[in-house]
């Protein structure tokens, strides 16, 4: 499985015009041609596509990314300096956008057609519509610059020499404005899609049982019929996390924070190809695990699934 | 009663109707209303919103009017947005088209390619392709239907898996069309209804992707976006927020405008299969 | 003492769809007898299913109720769940997929006896026990989709008697469900119900299944009570045309006839 992504993610760089020896030749203004030929040489890339695979992916079971022009070091060393801010940063705000989305998706859906469920229903589409990035500039400018309650851009307070929790703290403090663009977008999704899950288990026949057992509305609402229109959400949580990473990226170069998709944005003014590829590589791998999680997280919360005998 | 009168009794229907009508307009009479290039200097740098009739959104950095950008960066936003959605459609419905009725081998390779494509965040890889390929227009909308397009492959793929067993279809072949006129002819243009209903979430999302793009500066240097707008407003953020805050507030019309007209009509056609 | 368990005077229910409404059931006037069982009869769309959901309260946001039900067992509008039992035609989609059997029987007995949980829990256990789940410790932990068809609708049962209610409504209880199972079902039904003193309404299309128990039989056909009265006189001397044809072709009304009435 992960072979193929790498193969495919492999080939769609390639397929692209151009290499890092040429990029390399555009930022440095043009070369003869036998600069070309030993650095095409040195790269490997005087080898066919297939080769280049080839060694590209038994490098990869070494945990060898290849080598960073940009920054004159091993791939896999300045992604794993970057990744712990952007994990910190996704993490955070998957957190938030689920936890408060899936509880005012509760709230919306408990009575359809109500004030507060059209309220929210239109604020959420409305949110859903801003720009990730537009957000965080909006609330650097507000919140940062208006207001100073926060830092408007880093990870941490340069060189303050803070250490253990102190640090840990410093760091949340940094995050709370890109974590809060970035979840309140996600949140707007996940609230839409709790609403709608909830309208779809109203309708079932479930939900008449439990009502003709004279259990409590609130009852109703969290235990029977938010418990079911959860299950959905957990499988959104697996599908957008390739999109969320993606927004993690402009997030980051909004709030300078020194993370994966920062990296990413640097590659591409480098035009540094192989860094690029390894970053593809290794989102692609955080996305599976992702998805490996939401799959055991699924299984514990639905007890249908794995179960040996399923009668129709 | 027609779609279009059912779309316009819903309150989304009609906004996101009378929303997309306004930039669609604003979109094809840029070039009426603003005559001259929008990226030409005509005041003094910073002059605030408000202030000035004959610049009532105000001016950038470098003295350009601001409301003439923000109309002009209207087409590129369509634009982009309407042709990276097309063009998504077109490769996903044939890719799917072509993996649900060829079955077997051919199936499962093309959908191991749509997970190879769906695993990789879609923003990075348009932020790959545009640097490598240059940042220009056609491949702009090409980058962001790199990324979009798995979705209507499967969606393609999942309609045609369940046409094809269907007695038109067995007809066809007992006829002796041949397989491809049958895939074109007969199974495609019955299972382009679902798909094309995803077509909204796909505009909505490119025009975000675009913006974010040019935001991150990976647009066409010449072409006003509000994407590029907002990046070059940032520089001036404490002094001039506003620079950033309407080209904002565009795309975030523009974006509420798509959803709300594809949720009026989702709801208008519906209706209308209740009650055939 | 009274006689009457609840009284049903000129109940007419219809649903609203399209700005129309439609009538379900019209002027209906019943007797419920305390502790009898009641057999409501009728093919579909008789009314007999709205019937029940009005007697239970449980009818969509678009019905329009209007004429009177009393209930004079109660003195007061019954409480769901606490003063009835509710059973469903299908067990396997009114069972919550993603709960255990126990909680969905305990939080009955939780919320109407004023139990705690744990206790709740112990009463589920017992419960289950009664309507002969096998290895009902075991049992507490399952969930919907590893039971039987037959299974799944005793833990119904048990969950729609888990606060003592005083009256049982079962809406075909056992149409979804093989003839060996539907047997033991209607058994178990009668046999619960006579121990705990209940009374039953018992909505079927089945007259010769309702015939097997039932006190007393009413019969529906489009919406109107078509005729009521203890089973063994129904169904010797019927007093409407159509309950003859219906002991007469004595066939399951669910199958449709071959030759429409007005032909024969």
């Amino acid at each position: 499985m992960l072979l193929i992504v790498i193969a495919g993610t492999f080939f769609l760089l390639e397929a692209a015009p151009g290499d890092a020896v040429d990029a390399y030749l555009l930022s440095i203004g043009g070369g003869d041609p036998a600069l070309v030929q030993s650095l095409r040489e040195s790269y490997g890339l005087d080898q066919s596509v297939f080769a280049r695979l080839w060694l590209y992916v038994t490098a990869l079971f070494r945990l060898d990314l290849g080598w960073s022009v940009v920054f004159g070091r091993p791939i896999l060393d300045v992604i794993l300096e970057r990744l712990p801010n952007t994990l910190w940063l996704m993490g955070s705000a998957v957190a938030l956008s689920f936890g408060l989305g899936s509880a005012l998706g509760i709230v919306s859906g408990a009575r359809p057609g109500s004030a507060t469920d059209r309220a929210l229903s239109i604020g959420s589409l409305a949110l859903y519509a801003v720009p990730s990035f537009w957000l965080g500039l909006v609330f650097s400018v507000v919140f940062a610059v208006q207001l100073r309650w926060f830092p408007t851009s880093g990870i941490e307070t340069i060189a303050s020499g803070k250490e253990g929790f102190a640090r840990a703290l410093d760091i949340a403090w940094h995050l709370v404005l890109p974590v809060a663009a970035l979840g309140f977008i996600y949140l707007a999704l996940f609230l839409r899609m709790m609403r709608a899950g909830m309208a779809e288990a109203w309708r079932q026949d479930f939900a008449l049982a439990a009502r003709a057992k004279g259990l409590r509305r609130h009852r109703i609402v969290v235990r029977h019929i938010a418990r079911n229109a959860l299950l959905p959400l957990v499988t959104m949580l697996g599908l957008q996390a390739a999109t969320m990473l993606g927004g993690s990226v402009v997030i980051e170069s909004v709030f300078a924070i020194p993370g994966f998709g920062r990296l990413a944005q640097e590659a591409v003014a480098g035009r540094d190809a192989p860094l690029l590829t390894g970053i593809i590589v290794v989102s692609a791998v955080l996305v599976i695990l992702v998805n490996l999680a939401v799959d055991i997280a699924y299984g514990l919360l639905d007890p249908r699934v794995g179960a040996a005998e399923v009668p129709t | 009663m027609s779609v279009l009168s059912r779309l316009l009794r819903s309150p989304e229907g009609a906004i996101g109707l009378a929303l997309l009508s306004l930039l669609a307009l604003m979109a094809i009479f840029a070039g009426v209303i603003f005559p001259d290039d929008p990226l030409s200097i005509v005041g003094p740098a910073l002059v605030q919103p408000f202030t000035d009739a004959s610049l009532p959104f105000g001016t950038d950095r470098l003295g350009r009017d601001v409301l003439a950008e923000l109309v002009h960066g209207t087409r590129a936003s369509l634009a982009v947005g309407i042709a990276a959605a097309v063009v998504a459609l077109v490769i996903g419905s044939l890719v799917g088209t072509l993996a649900g009725f060829a079955g077997g081998l051919v199936d499962e390779a093309l959908m191991r390619v749509v997970d190879a494509f769906q695993i990789v965040p879609s923003f990075l890889l348009a932020l790959a392709f545009v640097s490598v390929a240059g940042a220009s227009l056609p491949v702009v909308v090409l980058a962001i239907a790199l990324g979009a397009w798995t979705a209507p492959a499967r969606l393609a793929r999942a309609e045609v898996l369940s046409i094809r067993e269907r007695d038109y279809v067995a007809a066809a072949r007992v006829i002796g069309m041949h397989p491809l006129e049958i895939a074109l002819r007969e199974v495609l243009p019955n299972a382009l209804g679902p798909v094309l209903a995803l077509s909204s979430v796909i505009v909505a999302s490119s025009v975000l992707i675009e913006a974010a793009l040019s935001f991150l500066g990976l647009s066409d240097p010449n072409i006003v976006t509000w994407g590029s707008m907002i990046a070059e407003g940032r520089n001036v953020l404490r002094s001039a927020p506003f620079l950033s805050i309407f080209p904002g507030i565009a795309l975030m019309l523009t974006v509420l405008g798509v959803y709300l007209f594809s949720e009026g009509l989702a709801e208008a056609l519906a209706k209308r299969r209740a009650r055939a | 003492m009274s006689k009457t368990f609840a009284r049903l005077s000129g109940l007419t229910v219809g649903y609203d769809a399209d700005g129309q409404t439609g009538a379900a059931l019209e002027a209906v006037d019943l007797e419920i007898v305390p502790g009898e069982r009641l057999a409501i009869i009728g093919e579909s769309g008789s009314g007999k299913s709205t019937l029940a959901l009005t007697l239970a309260g449980l009818l969509p946001d678009n019905a329009r109720v209007t004429g009177h039900i009393a209930w004079p067992a109660y003195g007061e509008a019954p409480l769901a769940g606490r003063d009835y039992g509710f059973v469903f035609q299908d067990a396997g989609a009114s069972l919550n997929p993603v709960l255990s059997v126990g909680e969905q029987i305990a939080e009955v007995a939780q919320r109407h006896l004023g139990m705690g949980w744990h206790e709740a829990y112990g009463r589920a256990r017992h419960l289950l026990e009664r309507v002969r789940i096998p290895q009902p410790d075991a049992a507490l932990h399952t969930y919907p989709h590893q039971l039987s068809g037959g299974q799944r609708q005793r833990v119904c049962i048990a969950s729609a008697i888990a606060a003592r209610p005083k009256l049982l409504i079962a809406d075909e209880p056992t149409s979804a469900l093989d003839m060996v199972v539907q047997a033991e079902i209607v058994a178990l039904l009668e046999e619960l119900v006579r121990e705990d003193g209940m009374t039953l309404l018992f909505v079927t299309h089945d007259i010769a299944l309702a015939s097997g128990f039932a006190d007393r039989i009413a019969v529906f056909r489009a919406g109107r009570l078509v005729e009521a009265g203890p089973t063994a006189e129904v169904l010797s001397r019927p007093r409407d045309a159509y309950t003859a044809s219906l002991i007469a072709s004595h066939i399951d009304l669910a199958t449709p006839p071959l030759v429409a009435e007005d032909a024969a």
